[in-house]
């Protein structure tokens, strides 16, 4: 599991966003993604309360609200497969399969080294290319088994430039 | 002759999307500085001679709302710019904010004049995160170069724009709980009244317009409102952003003049749908988004407007098209429909909350042969009726509208599992 860039790690990015109680989602995405586990751990949660002067309840009830946020570790790679009914229906189910295939794990799993997750997601906003998926802000679509694999190993053998042709840019 | 027409998309994948100058050279900015030579009630006169109706779904006249904020006390005046594009088989805010956002930003800074607001929000869906930096940098951009900012212009008025993140919640698109995420808050619905335009964002006076809406007003401005009526249908002017998606050949987005062409066009048409992939026969369509009416193939010769759409039973919606082939369940896509709203539900009231659910497991029943009965389906009727008149948002009001236009067109499909059965479910719900 990757360890958390430093101490501070939180007031930093409290601090890049002004400790401006309004940008609490921007900070809690920022928290995740630095978290290199999908989550906000409640120590985090604590702190990020007690920076912008804001009850814990409040920070909670932000974080639990969103189906973008979790308090559990999510996997560091979390392939979040999109389950609304444009892509329900245009084979997104072999997705599923294929990432099954290749981590053997499924849907609200971990790999056992802590490396992929596998979710579920509404609707990205890419059902021209669908069945889409999205890892991290990116998102792909028109996969086939092959480049699905090329994604996943981009991953595991840390060479983005082997996904970059992959992302949508539509 | 083309049937589309680029208004909203004019440059779109010619222009880079960051490039002033080129956008300049295609007429961009001209409306801003039209529209800063003209009174904000004539703007607004524009915009109503226009007939554009909101793009964002609720299809709310914009030149009507912009004049009613225009006459509300208050100062300052917000406004907040929903690019929370949530309803799934949508994605064509996410094409004008990727290919020609600088429109949007002229649109905002119109708007912006005409409310004298030093302030616009743009709520950006947690899932475009990707936009984000991207977005950011353009509009330093446009300050730079006075289009935004401050001194716009050289004139006296300012305006500064900042980006929100969602973080994945369908039930912030709805204006009120946009406001609230705006603010920091948990997303969900206020109650209205107050209206927004009185008690908005911070309880200040405040205008939500769709990114498309927005985006429209510049070339409004440029072409006269009555010349944009012109192009679209008499009673809503100008062009629609169409995400065709599902089970056609040529999925994307596509810019067509309202009132001019069918659904078949859209569906069949070699320059936008070119027909169903794999040989396979058009099912259905589900319009305007999972909130939006389903319809059936006898339907394809109705004329694609607000008006026409409307009489037949359907709707523009967001302008979603998703298109459904023959090899798809409609029992098994209404769940898809149904565990869509279950999910986004805020919880907030009862009637979506639990409407929802029980809904579920009728459908769930009526997928088994013999498990549902007659009973079940005068439950799933007065579910229905129940959620679509008591909830308390948009979300719940409109949540069944798949489902109870469906059973219309598919009934025998929908039906064919129910038995007469015992009628100890009647007990059961009383
Ligand atoms: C549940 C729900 C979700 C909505 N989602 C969106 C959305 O994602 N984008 C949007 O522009 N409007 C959405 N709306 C409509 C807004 O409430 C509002 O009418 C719209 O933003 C006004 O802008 P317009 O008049 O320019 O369309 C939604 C409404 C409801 C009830
Ligand atoms: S209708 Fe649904 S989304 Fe709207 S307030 Fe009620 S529970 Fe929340
Ligand atoms: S339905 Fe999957 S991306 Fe839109």
């Amino acid at each position: 599991m990757q360890k958390i860039s430093g101490d501070n790690f939180i007031s930093e990015i409290v601090q890049k966003h002004n400790n401006d109680p309004q940008q609490l989602t921007s900070i809690l995405h920022d928290v995740q993604e630095a978290s290199g586990q999908n989550y906000v751990a409640e120590p985090w949660a604590r702190q990020i309360a007690e920076l912008l002067q804001t009850p814990i309840s409040h920070v909670y009830e932000v974080l639990t609200f969103y189906s973008m946020f979790s308090t559990e570790p999510k996997g560091k790679v979390l392939i979040e497969i999109c389950n609304s009914a444009p892509c329900r229906f245009n084979r997104s189910h072999e997705l599923l399969a294929w990432c099954k295939e290749e981590l053997g794990i499924g849907v609200g799993e971990i790999t056992p080294d802590g490396e992929f997750g596998i979710a579920y997601t509404s609707c990205v906003g890419a059902c021209d290319v669908s069945p889409s998926l999205k890892i991290g802000e990116d998102v792909y679509g028109n996969l086939n088994r092959s480049k699905l694999t090329q994604l996943i190993n981009s991953f595991r053998e840390n060479r983005p430039e082997l996904r970059e042709p992959l992302i949508c840019q539509n | 002759m083309s049937k589309l027409i680029n208004l909203i998309s004019m440059g779109a994948g010619e222009v880079a999307p960051e490039d002033i100058k080129a956008y300049q050279q295609i007429g961009g900015f001209e409306a801003l500085k039209k529209a800063m030579s003209m009174s904000p009630a004539q703007i607004v006169e524009e915009v109503k001679a226009a007939k554009l109706l909101g793009r964002g779904g609720a299809a709310f006249p914009l030149g009507i709302k912009w004049e009613h904020l225009l006459h509300i006390e208050g100062e300052p005046k917000y406004i907040v710019c929903n690019a929370d594009e949530g309803e799934p088989g949508t994605f064509k805010d996410r094409f004008v904010l990727r290919q020609v956002p600088l429109r949007l930003f002229e649109g905002i800074a119109i708007a912006g004049y005409v409310f004298n607001s030093p302030k616009a929000y743009i709520y950006l869906r947690g899932e475009y995160r990707d936009l984000k930096e991207k977005l950011l940098s353009i509009i330093d951009k446009a300050k730079s170069a006075g289009f935004l900012g401050k001194n716009i212009l050289g004139s006296n008025y300012s305006l500064e724009i900042e980006i929100i993140s969602g973080a994945g919640a369908y039930i912030c698109g709805e204006n009120s709980a946009l406001l609230n995420s705006t603010e920091g808050k948990v997303g969900r619905p206020r109650i209205k009244p107050p209206h927004l335009a009185e008690v908005g964002l911070f309880q200040m006076p405040t205008l939500v317009n769709n990114v498309e809406s927005l985006a429209a007003i510049p070339e409004i401005l440029l072409l006269g409102g009555q010349r944009y009526l012109e192009l679209g249908h008499p009673d809503s002017g100008g062009s629609k952003l169409i995400s065709l998606a599902g089970h056609c050949l040529q999925r994307g987005i596509y810019e067509i003049p309202l009132g001019r062409l069918t659904l078949r066009d859209i569906i069949f048409d070699p320059e936008l749908g070119g027909g169903i992939a794999d040989g396979k026969k058009l099912k259905f369509f589900h319009l305007g988004g999972q909130s939006g009416a389903i319809g059936h193939p006898d339907q394809l010769d109705t004329v694609y407007s607000y008006t026409d759409l409307r009489a037949a039973g359907l709707s523009v919606g967001s302008g979603a098209v998703v298109v459904m082939d023959e090899s798809v369940s409609i029992l098994e896509y209404l769940k898809a429909v149904n565990e869509f709203f279950i999910h986004e539900s805020c919880g907030k009231c009862v009637p979506c909350r639990e409407g929802n659910r029980q809904i579920h497991k009728i459908l769930d029943r009526l997928l088994i042969p013999g498990a549902a009965t007659r009973t079940d389906l005068a439950t799933l009727r007065r579910l229905i009726d129940t959620m679509t008149a008591a909830s308390f948002c948009g979300l719940g009001q409109t949540a069944a509208v798949a489902i109870s236009t469906a059973w219309k067109h598919f009934k025998s499909e929908f039906e064919a599992n129910v038995v007469d059965g015992p009628e100890h479910y009647k007990l059961a719900v009383g």
